[in-house]
């Protein structure tokens, strides 16, 4: 039996439609820093599954780990041990992780990040912003995917203006669109509405149901708005680096 | 589609006046380096070609005081001192010699000149070989000689102004009665050739009573003769001394050269605080922007691709502070040749600053290197930014 479903089936998420690889298979990751001689352990044995197409709210207390282990799951951030697959592909092993380069593949294959700051470049339109990812890597119909996401999040009439002349909810959609723009699989959002007043956290929270349910994107979010964390289908507590809600 | 290149530039943008002012230093730089370089050639240039109009590289004159010849060649003065014209031949027939040119120099007192009378230097040359050998001489009006012994003679500019005579006007020699005719007249050259009064050679012997003597001789040397070879020989010879001017153009450069290294650390100290300039703005901009950098490489930017980000931003400082610098330097290459000319105490009388745009690029291309150099580290330092740095500071 394929690892990543052993893991499904030993923390009893159901089954893909068709038996498909889950997208994230985590086993007994650990993560720990150390603090002059005290060793600090930011996230404590996690086991879990995410299925392609899943919608998953990470919450909890600060400092119970959440960023770190989306981190790690996101590949940003190696494990100190325990075991991670992406698609039925191994990723981290006890002691074995994938160098930089190999990483920087997979975030560019599997990933879009949204954090709770922006980081738009401000000399830059939304629509360069946007089209930001591609002056790394070239893609055939780069140019028609930009214009297509920007009409999916309602910005495409902002696409030449500069950063500094939108507003802070248009902020994160441009953040969103140019995560979205090389068409991940996994979409990470870390606080994505951190910055922003209530009815733009809305306004984000029905973006990015909608990217879960017409797109099929599987989405991993951290949040402390429990309003925000209600958006996705399963919601996962964690408390002192440990699963607090059974996955 | 947007390229590296616009990224670069647009990032540039982000802080116009550190940006403005980091290219002002390097321009500075570019400026003070184009300036040295053209104000090097063009002295040297001038410097040659002040010596080139003299027409000949070497002057043998009859033994005496090495000063006194000096300023005979250099000043027009007078050394009267006599070697036998048989000499000639014999220099003509060295291996090295291109073409040599007998000259007899006569001085008499005139007490019409000025208001207590004044020295009239009459200088009698070969009507065959030194008009050709002295090419930049010009003729401001008539011709040389008529025939080799003709009672003819050509003036300087100044010494026809002097004499207030024009082309065939009769001219008197004081004390011997004798009148030639002029044939012509100079333009001015502003060497000792400006005051001579030129006459055929057999002229001078003849009125002058010198049959057979000379005063000097100049030699023109083979482009490819072994000058200081030749030298050593020719210092050999009894009874005739030798004065070489690439000795006189050595020792000038020998001078100029002293000042020279100054001037160039000077440049050089500038360019390094320039450098020093643009790796704390690009270290600036790149610690200022270590989360963003973080996110690119979260996008799938590699590491070399941040490097390349970053080199490229370098390279544009110092490109357009070498554009800025080497226009400037062309645009001001006369204001910096009036300030040269002030400030040294010879200077020869062409162009002493020569920039040229193959000089302008040369001074890009040193700049653009520099900027390719100073680049590297802060490069590094950003393509080693660790994505996760861009959300270290949001870590619960």
């Amino acid at each position: 039996m394929n690892d990543g479903r052993a893991i499904r089936a030993q923390h009893g998420v159901p089954a893909a439609p068709g038996g498909a690889c889950p997208s994230i298979a985590a086993e007994r990751l650990v993560k720990t820093y150390r603090r002059g001689a005290e060793r600090i352990h930011a996230v404590d044995g996690v086991s879990l599954a995410i299925e392609p197409g899943e919608f998953v709210s990470f919450i909890g207390p600060s400092g119970s780990g959440k960023t770190t282990l989306i981190n790690i799951l996101g590949c940003l951030d190696n494990p100190t041990s325990g075991r991670l697959e992406l698609c039925g592909r191994r990723i981290f092993e006890e002691g074995a992780a994938l160098g930089e380069s190999k990483l920087t593949d997979i975030r560019r294959e599997m990933f879009g990040y949204v954090f709770q700051k922006f980081y738009l470049i401000p000399t830059l339109t939304v629509r360069e912003n946007v089209m930001l990812p591609f002056v790394f890597y070239k893609k055939p119909g780069a140019e028609r995917e930009v214009d297509r996401i920007l009409e999916l999040l309602g910005i495409a009439d902002r696409r030449d203006h500069l950063p500094g002349e939108i507003s802070g909810g248009e902020m994160q959609r441009v953040a969103i669109a140019r995560a979205l723009v090389n068409k991940p699989r996994i979409l990470m959002a870390d606080e994505p509405t951190g910055n922003l007043d209530v009815a733009r956290s809305e306004e984000i929270a029905g973006i990015l149901k909608d990217l879960n349910t017409k797109e099929g994107l599987t989405i991993v979010l951290v949040t402390h708005n429990m309003a925000l964390a209600r958006t996705a289908r399963r919601i996962i507590e964690l408390r002192d680096g440990k699963l607090h809600t059974p996955a | 589609m947007i390229g590296i290149f616009h990224i670069a530039y647009k990032n540039l943008l982000r802080k116009k006046t550190r940006s403005v002012l980091t290219v002002l230093g390097i321009a500075l730089a570019a400026w003070v380096l184009t300036s040295l370089l053209g104000f090097n050639r063009g002295y040297q240039n001038s410097l040659n070609k002040d010596i080139d109009n003299l027409g000949y590289q070497m002057l043998v004159t009859a033994k005496g005081c090495p000063y006194e010849a000096a300023t005979l060649m250099l000043k027009g003065g007078t050394g009267l001192r006599y070697m036998n014209a048989s000499i000639v031949d014999s220099i003509a027939a060295q291996p090295e010699v291109e073409s040599v040119t007998p000259m007899l120099m006569q001085a008499v007192f005139d007490p019409n000149k000025g208001e207590s009378g004044g020295i009239s230097a009459y200088l009698g040359v070969d009507p065959a070989t030194f008009p050709r050998m002295k090419g930049t001489l010009a003729m401001k009006s008539g011709a040389w000689f008529t025939d080799p012994a003709a009672r003819e003679a050509v003036l300087g500019y100044e010494a026809a102004e002097l004499e207030q005579r024009e082309v065939d006007d009769m001219l008197l020699i004081p004390d011997l009665d004798v009148e030639i005719r002029v044939v012509g007249v100079l333009d001015r050259t502003g060497t000792q050739d400006d005051g001579t009064i030129f006459m055929p050679l057999a002229a001078v012997q003849e009125i002058f009573g010198q049959a057979g003597e000379l005063t000097g001789i100049g030699i023109k040397v083979k482009p490819e003769a072994d000058i200081a070879a030749f030298e050593e020989r020719m210092y050999r010879l009894p009874d005739v001394q030798v004065v070489s001017l690439s000795q006189v153009r050595n020792t000038i450069m020998t001078l100029v050269s002293t000042a020279k290294v100054m001037v160039f650390s000077i440049a050089i100290i500038a360019v390094l605080i320039s450098v020093v300039g643009v790796v704390n703005t690009i270290l600036m901009s790149v610690m200022e922007r270590r989360q963003e950098i973080g996110i690119l490489k979260a996008m799938g930017a590699k590491a070399r691709d941040i490097f390349k980000l970053i080199w490229l931003e370098t390279v544009i400082l110092c490109a357009a502070g070498g554009v800025v610098g080497s226009a400037l330097a062309l645009g001001t290459a006369k204001l910096t040749e009036v300030f040269i000319r002030g400030v040294l105490p010879f200077a020869p009388s062409g162009g002493l600053v020569a920039i040229e745009w193959t000089l302008a690029l040369f001074t890009l291309g040193v700049v653009t290197l520099i900027g390719i150099l100073s680049g590297l580290y802060p490069s590094w330092k950003a393509g080693s930014v660790r994505p996760l740095e861009t959300i270290r500071s949001e870590v619960e």
